[in-house]
């Protein structure tokens, strides 16, 4: 037995999940987010990333951004060195993709403000 | 034009929701905000898991408060950035605002004024550290500041101390940019911070937390070299054998907020001890008739959503503010609470939907929640488990509990069966 809280709200409900023949079983959630969770965590446990990329702007440096949706836990790191090798040089919006289907992982990082383009 | 029904100070979440529903309810609203562009806080809250209550979405900060941005943008509300209040004067009609800005000094002749001035952080100053005075000494919105705002990393070695939720949050920040967390120390023998956060920032990225635990003293001239860090017993004391030195070169500080209030006071808004913000009735009204408190000015949330329901609240409140008499009636709590928000029930208001927020002093197993209005139990809910850092909220109708001028209106928590 595995026992671990969700991330998925603020509740943080301590969820337990027992194995037997490649069936789960968990407990202690509250919601259904906190079984998918339950078992993505003992399958393949998934993560997103927000972090910023650098701008050429000097009125911002830096414009936030995160994953599209969630990526495998073991790639953070290795998503993170591409989101660190952007120089952003367009004025874009939020909700913009800057790195389409970052690494083949199946998500684009996009922009989560809109910094660079408010009037 | 200077003359405003509703000014909302603070152009933060709470000031934005409180604007926006001012203006929908026909009144004419201001609102000041002292940087240069507005969103407050949430625009270096870069990480997501905002407005999940309030959208359904897990939103990264600036995401949550640009949709307010964007709303705010469609309606007929006047904003002031770079501009700062230095005073509030009492006037016949309601009170006069004086600002500074680039324009210089205005005087602003208003009926209300929502204060959403959200808080500050506690500084290092503040807690007990010996030492020099070394660079290197952050509080997390600050560092959070450098990282997301400026694209500078202020560490590469660095000890945080205390657990709230910023500094959990800046632990995996630090750590995604390429710095090294030695580790997390908190005085008290539980976490500051929710639960999910020391999973999602602490647990996946193997930082230490070590409860129980303080910085003592720092090291160096120029910069931040080591901090000593000690194990505390039950009152708080350092135990000196266990003294250990951590070669580091920022220390960041994540011990707490407290509401802003400074104007707040200047115009005689009576403060409660336990939130440090105004007591204020069911409708966010403070002491002082016609001004409004709202967001963290009002007490520190944990969540985005509530601050924007209590904006909303305050904007709604003070859009259809008249001078009118009043019957207040105090709302007491048992010491098994941190605090409880409104402290007050205005009798001659409409209190068919009241939301109260409130947090247990303690961390606590299966409780019982009980209202008793003159010694007679009108409402009680069992809670699974009650934990300082995550407030609950409460919606009751306290027109139906027959409360009357002077009636004895308590709320207890204890052990349930």
């Amino acid at each position: 037995m595995k026992s671990f809280n969700c991330i998925g709200c603020p509740k943080g409900c301590l969820l337990c999940v027992e194995e037997e023949n490649g069936e789960f079983t968990v407990t202690g959630n509250t919601c259904e987010n906190g079984k998918r969770f339950a078992i993505s965590e003992m399958t393949e446990p998934k993560r997103t990333i927000c972090s910023t990329v650098k701008t050429v702007f000097e009125d911002a440096p830096v414009l936030p951004v995160k994953v599209s949706s969630d990526i495998p836990k073991d790639r953070i790191f290795d998503v993170m060195r591409e989101i660190n090798a952007v120089l952003l040089d367009k004025r874009i919006d939020r909700g913009d993709t800057v790195i389409e289907n970052v690494l083949g992982l199946g998500v684009d990082v996009i922009s989560t403000s809109d910094i660079l383009n408010r009037k | 034009m200077n003359n405003f029904d509703v000014t909302v100070i603070g152009g933060g979440p709470a000031g934005l929701a409180a604007a926006i529903k001012a203006c929908d309810e026909g009144a004419r609203v201001l609102l000041i905000e002292r940087e240069e562009r507005l969103g407050g806080m949430l625009k270096q809250c870069i990480h997501d898991g905002f407005g999940l209550s309030r959208f359904g979405e897990r939103l990264a900060g600036p995401e949550y408060v640009e949709r307010f941005m964007d709303k705010l943008s469609e309606k007929t509300v006047d904003v002031r950035l770079l501009t700062f209040v230095t005073r509030i004067e009492k006037t016949a009609e309601g009170f006069c605002v004086v600002t500074v800005s680039r324009d210089g000094l205005e005087r602003i002749s208003t009926k209300t004024i929502v204060l959403a001035t959200g808080c500050r952080e506690r500084t290092a100053k503040q807690v007990f550290i010996h030492g020099t005075r070394p660079a290197g000494v952050f509080t997390a919105g600050t560092a959070q500041h450098f990282t997301n705002r400026l694209g500078v990393m202020p560490t590469k070695k660095c000890v945080i101390l205390g657990s709230g939720d910023i500094g959990l949050i800046m632990a995996r920040r630090l750590t995604l940019e390429g710095a090294k967390v030695l580790g997390v120390y908190e005085i008290n023998p539980t976490p500051s911070g929710l639960t999910r956060n020391i999973h999602q920032c602490l647990h996946d990225y193997d930082i230490p937390l070590y409860l129980s635990h303080t910085v003592t003293r720092v090291f160096g001239a120029d910069r931040l070299e080591a901090v000593e860090i000690c194990e505390v017993d039950e009152s708080y004391k350092p135990i000196e054998s266990t003294k250990v030195r951590v070669d580091c070169d920022a220390l960041i500080v994540s011990v707490g907020l407290i509401p802003e209030n400074e104007l707040a006071e200047s115009v005689g808004v009576e403060l409660d001890s336990h939130t440090k913000g105004p007591v204020c009735d069911c409708q966010l009204m403070t002491s002082v008739d016609g001004i409004f408190s709202c967001g963290n000015a009002l007490h520190v949330n944990d969540l985005v959503d509530f601050v924007s329901a209590s904006g909303e609240l305050a904007g709604l409140s003070a859009a259809h503010y008249a001078k009118k008499a009043q019957c207040k009636v105090n709302i007491k709590i048992g010491n098994e609470f941190l605090y409880l928000v409104p402290q007050q029930l205005d009798l001659n208001a409409d209190n068919s939907r009241v939301t109260f927020y409130f947090r247990s002093k303690a961390v606590r197993e299966k409780s019982l929640l009980r209202l008793t209005v003159d010694g007679q139990e009108v409402f009680k809910r069992v809670y699974p488990f009650l934990r300082p850092p995550e407030m609950q909220q409460l919606v009751l109708n306290m027109d139906k509990f027959a409360v009357q001028n002077g009636s004895d209106v308590r709320f207890s928590i204890e052990v349930a069966e």
